[in-house]
Parts: C-alpha cells; structure tokens; sequence
C-alpha cells in the first residue's frame, strides 16, 4: 500500500489500518445488558455513585431514539458489538512496559517520537485503557493533573462528582447516555489558577479490535487565569465489519481561561464516530475548538461552547474532508448566555469521489446579551460532480444589540485556476494540491506545526509527484 | 526560437486564426498589434496550449526546433514558454511564492528562488504586504501585471509573452515593468501584445506584427505601431 503511487494528490493511502493480534487482559462479552454495565464498573472498583449514573444512563439510551436528522446510522448493529476491551493489567508510564505489539502500533503512529520533540503529556488509549500515560516533572509541580478519568475517579473523586456530567448529561443524546453507560477511559485535566501550560498535551486514541465501541470520556477543568492546549489524535485499522466511537468530551473554562482543544480525527473509514463535545465559558474566558475530520465512514460532531460570563469568547475552525463512501456532517454550536460574548465559527470542507461533507451549525443568542458579535463562515469545496456539500445554518438571536455576520460560499475546484497554475510548468495533481491547501489554510495555520503536517499528509499535500 | 508554421486555431467550429507563420528569434522584441477581436490572444494562449483553442492539423510550432504542439502547457512551460495572462487569475489562499516555489521544484534552490522574489519585488515595486497575500487577491490592475512580470523573471523562460501587459496599469508602474523587462531581457524572446503604442515608446520592438480577422496583415518596424497610432488600424488598412 504504502508504495502506491495515485494519479490523485488528494487521495491518500490510510497508513494506519493495521491490526495487531489481541492478546488481552479481559474482554467483555459481545452486546451490551445491565450486566455488561455493573461488570465494568466493578472491574474498575467505582464508587456506588458512578455505577448508579452509569445504570441510568443505561436506562436512558434503551428509551432514547436515534437521530431523528442526519446522516444514516443503520449500520451500527448494538447487539453486534464488544463495549470494554481492557488490553493490559496495568498501565505503563514507559513505552518498554507495554506489550510489544501495542508499542509497535504508536511507534508506527509516531506518538512516542512526538512525546519527545514537543509534548508536556502523553496519554495513549488502546481500545477501552489508557495504557500509557507520562506528564512533565515540571507541570506536575505547578499542580497541573494529566491523567485518564478512570485514575481521576480514584484520586480526585470530588473534583470529578462535581464536574462529570454537568454540562453534557445522559439525556443529551442517545450516545451521550451510552457513553455514559459504558464510558471508560479518556483524560482527566485540572490546570491550577493562573498556570499557563505552554506546550500541548496530548492523548492518541486507537482502536484494535473489530466490531468494537471505544466510549473514552474526557473533562478539562481550567481554573481561573490558566491557560491549557490539548491535542487528540486517533486511528483505528481497516475492517470490512463497523465500530463506533462515541465519545463525551466536558470542558469548564474559568474566568479568564483559555483552552484550546485540537482534533485531528482520523479513523479508518468503517467508524462510526459521534461524538459529543461541549465546553462553557465563563467570564472573559476563551475556549477555541479546532477540529479536523479526516477520517471515519459517518461523523457526527458539533463541538459547542455555553458562552456562560460576561466577555466570554468561543471559536470553533474546522476543516472536515469526505472522500467516497465518507460523510461528515460536522459544525458547530454556540450558545450566548451574557454580554459582549463573541463567537466566531470558521468551517471548510472538501467533498471528493462522492464524498458528502454538511455543515450544521447552531447559533443562539439569548435575551440579555447584549454587545454580543456572532461570525459564522462556512466554505465548501466540491472536487467533482458525484460528490456533495450541504450547509444548515440556523440563528436564533433573541436580543436587538448583537452583530451578526454570516458568510457561506460553495465553489468548485476552478479549471481557469488550474489552467493558470498549469501554464507555470506545475502539474494538475500538483495544481490541486496547492488550491485545495489555499482553500483550508485559514484554518490549517492555526494547527501545531506537528500536526499541520500530519494533517498535510493526510489530504496528502506532498509535492513530489506521480503521474504527470 | 519560436517558429510557427501555417498555424491555425479554432474554437468549436469557429476559426480565430489561419495560416499564420512566423519565426521570433532570440534575444528580439516583438509587438503584435491587431483591432479587437483579431485573434492575438488566441495566438497567445495557443502558442501556451491553454483550453478552450485547438490547433488545426498541419499547424506547426517549434521552440528551438522542437515540436511542442504535441506537449501539455506544463511542459511547455518547463520547455521555456511563459504567458502573461490579459486577466490574471486570484488563487484563494495561494501565494506567489508558493506557486513559484511549487513550479521550480528540484530546479532551483528554494533560497535562490527566495531571494530572487525579493529582489524583483523590490525592484518592481511590490510591497512585501502583497507578497504574502494570496496571489492577486485584492490587487489593483497595475499590481496585478507586476505581479505577472514577476513570474516571468523567476521561471526564466526564453519566449515570454505579454499579453495586454499594459492595460490596467497606470503611468508610473508602465515605465517600471517596460524596464525591468529590458534590464532582464537578456537572450529571452518578448512578444508584447498590445494595442497602444505607449509601451512600445520604454520597450522599443525589432518588429511590429499587425493581425487583423484572424491573420497575419502586416510586419513592419516600430513605424507601422506608430502609423497605427495615428491613422488607426482603418487607416493602415488592416480592416
């Protein structure tokens, strides 16, 4: 595969489809019941009160109906399904401590190469664990806590009863409440006030096993005056048969806290990924989402931010790319609770080969908050015929004194543009390649450079060429 | 050297230009004048094997001997042909330098090409702010051309042509790029296509080709563009 030379510059070989033989510690049988929910709970030793929520939110999915709107999510067979794999019996704070096939994987990804040129943190979910995990001497010092959730449980149960599950409850969605049912995994960070964490820390989500659900839970807690970036990644390998990844991500942005949370998402293309992130924002606080969505067979996700304080800012950018058989319905919502809030929504998309990229965004501006600026643009790029772009804006502005500006262009790849481009010696495939990363820039720039050049392979931007 | 031979070019069923011959040496300047509608631009793009235009069979174009009618415009490009586009095109998010960077790849050393952005630049008159714009994005026609001229003194072609070079630009920036093209000129074949005299007063040409309805009317030296100018193309019966 690797050495596959395509005619195409936009079309990439998914490098990370490998599977690795599953040598595991326990896997729970196939299906989901009450039982499967009280075995994991009590494999992890919770406290009674997590395992009542999690038995709630079991209730709660069963009655829950699938989205009603969207892409269609008939593939996902329930019943057909592994809910927890627990890869190995304890967690390894080096790389060597892990099995080998399970370091060979992040090797082959590059997360432990990463760790050591520009990380402050490092945790590395395998199927249903953080199997690895490692923060900066320094940070820990400052008070800065980077673990996975199910070790925040244990340690900080007060800070995570507090927080779990306020700004995102079981009811939000059926696959809120099956997160919450099954959750296990994902990271937990507190950033002490005033503390600014310069480098970003990261956690690399993968998934192994076939006809597997991965339900990581993450909360960040940024105290006030602190400042935090966190970076996921994630891949899984290529199966004929679906998984899901339904995730529930909680954000709470002190006052004058900024968080920046990246995605660069990056599934193999048999994933179900829908995903549920939400973060609030108190006063002159700033939450920034960049969320770039690459991979998967259906994504449904619309990070959002409750602008909750007075001068609290939010920003979703994103960059979602649908190849055949991909659809990415992706975009944003953001909510005004005070005044002078400010969001601003910047979405890009490119449809390919029959891809379908939709843009579903939600703004709402709430009586009383006043001197609030909403901007929303949202861009897509069709490549050819068979493929599409919908967009489904929707404002709800309830209060006279707010500026509201909103942008939505569609556009094909010109062939006037790339006859000029031509007309320069440069090849077509090169001539796309160069347009398609003009048209994501805007937001592609904001993207750590590591990443923005993982992202540049991943629509495959290298230069050099195949065919001419 | 750019010879054509009995060249015709249609669009659709429509013939823009027949049995048109000459032969542009090195190192010379030409001017090809005609009314609108006469066909220059059409030559242009063709002798650059740009879309919609095709050329009829038993047309003949050679650069340096070489046939090029049957390469693609990116090789004729990398052969050294250059077209200065009458309307250049603004690429989203693309910069000059990244297009240049991106068409001399494994050619020339990035740096070099780097500094030689810089020093045209400058003395073109183009501001860094617009080199890191997109390319012509927001740009004025005057800045638009330079723009263009730009390109062409980075790819070093040995045909450049200049189509329209000076319409849209205003007095100052005209004399500006007519010597920067002759301070760079070098052993390069220029083939300006215009339909003012104006610029042909900073760029004198060896020879003044007339078009009109499609061929080759008249060849002449500066005068004919000078006649032109005064009688228009009526009064040198072109039409």
């Amino acid at each position: 595969m690797a050495d596959n030379k395509h005619s195409d510059n936009l079309e990439f070989d998914y490098k990370f489809g490998f599977s690795m033989p599953q040598n595991y510690h326990f896997k729970a049988k196939k299906g989901l019941d009450r039982g499967v929910v009280e075995q994991i709970s009590a494999l992890k030793q919770e406290p009674a009160w997590m395992l009542e929520f999690r038995l709630k939110a079991y209730e709660i999915f069963l009655k829950k109906e699938m989205p009603a709107w969207g892409p269609d999510l008939g593939g996902i067979q329930f019943d057909d399904m592994y809910y927890y794999i627990k890869p190995t019996s304890d967690r390894a704070s080096s790389w060597e401590e892990l099995p080998k096939e399970i370091k060979e994987t992040y090797d082959r990804i590059g997360v432990p190469e990463a760790e050591k040129s520009f990380l402050a943190g490092v945790s590395a979910q395998y199927e249903s664990e953080v199997v690895y995990e490692s923060v900066n001497r320094e940070l820990q010092k400052l008070g800065v806590i980077f673990c996975d959730m199910d070790t925040a449980l244990k340690k900080y149960p007060e800070l995570v009863k507090e927080y779990f599950g306020s700004l995102i409850p079981a009811q939000d969605n059926k696959f809120a409440a099956l997160n919450s049912a099954v959750w296990s995994g994902g990271s937990f960070i507190y950033v002490p006030k005033g503390v600014k964490v310069t480098l970003p820390l990261q956690a690399y989500f993968r998934i192994n096993a076939e006809r597997f659900g991965q339900f990581e839970r993450t909360l960040i807690i940024a105290d006030e005056g602190s400042s935090v970036h966190y970076v996921e990644g994630c891949t899984a390998p290529i199966y004929t048969s679906n998984s899901l990844h339904a995730a529930v991500v909680e954000l709470f942005v002190k006052k004058d806290a900024t968080v920046r949370y990246t995605t660069v998402q990056n599934w193999s293309t048999n994933v179900y990924n829908l995903v549920t992130k939400r973060a609030q924002a108190e006063e002159n606080a700033r939450m920034e989402w960049i969320d770039c969505n690459i991979g998967s067979q259906v994504t449904m996700k619309y990070p959002s931010v409750y602008l909750r304080g007075e001068g609290a800012s939010g920003e979703v950018l994103s960059i979602a790319f649908a190849n055949a058989g991909q659809i990415q319905d992706a975009g944003a919502k953001m909510i005004h609770f005070a005044p002078r809030t400010k969001s601003r929504i910047v979405s890009k998309s490119i449809s390919k080969k029959g891809g379908r990229t939709s843009y579903r965004g939600l703004v709402q501006v709430m009586p009383g908050a006043s001197q609030s600026s909403v901007y929303v643009s949202c861009d897509a790029l069709i490549l050819d015929e068979l493929s599409r772009s919908d967009t489904y804006p929707s404002m709800r502005v309830k209060e006279n004194d707010v500026e509201v500006q909103h942008e939505a262009t569609v556009e094909k790849l010109g062939d006037e543009k790339i006859a000029y481009l031509m007309s320069r010696g440069i090849k077509r495939v090169d001539a796309e390649g160069l347009l398609v990363n003009g048209f994501i820039e805007p937001v592609a720039k904001e993207i750590p450079l590591e990443y923005s050049i993982e992202l540049n392979r991943l629509i495959k931007l290298e230069m050099e060429g195949s065919v001419g | 050297m750019l010879q054509l031979h009995k060249v015709g070019i249609s669009v659709g069923e429509k013939h823009i230009i027949q049995d048109f011959s000459f032969s542009f040496e090195k190192g010379k300047t030409y001017a090809i004048m005609g009314p609108n509608g006469s066909g220059k631009s059409t030559l242009a793009s063709s002798i650059m094997g740009l879309p919609p235009y095709t050329v009829q069979s038993g047309s003949d174009i050679k650069l340096d001997r070489q046939d090029i009618l049957s390469l693609d415009s990116v090789q004729r490009a990398k052969q050294g042909i250059f077209l200065s586009y009458q309307s250049p095109i603004s690429l989203n998010g693309v910069t000059v330098s990244q297009l240049l960077h991106m068409a001399l790849l494994g050619k020339k050393d990035p740096l070099a090409i780097r500094q030689e952005i810089r020093l045209y630049a400058n003395e073109l008159g183009i501001t860094d702010e617009l080199l890191r714009r997109p390319l012509n994005e927001g740009a004025s026609g005057g800045e638009k051309k330079k723009l263009e001229v730009l390109q062409a003194a980075v790819l070093e072609p040995s045909v450049a042509i200049f189509d329209e070079i000076d319409t849209g630009v205003d007095v100052d920036s005209l004399k500006t790029i007519s010597e920067f093209l002759k301070k760079y000129q070098g052993d390069k074949t220029y083939i300006i296509i215009t339909h003012y005299n104006h610029i042909l007063h900073y760029l004198p040409p060896d020879e003044v080709l007339v078009l009109g309805n499609g061929t080759l009317k008249r060849v002449g030296d500066s005068r004919l563009a000078r006649e032109i100018e005064e009688k228009g193309y009526e009064g040198v019966s072109i039409i």
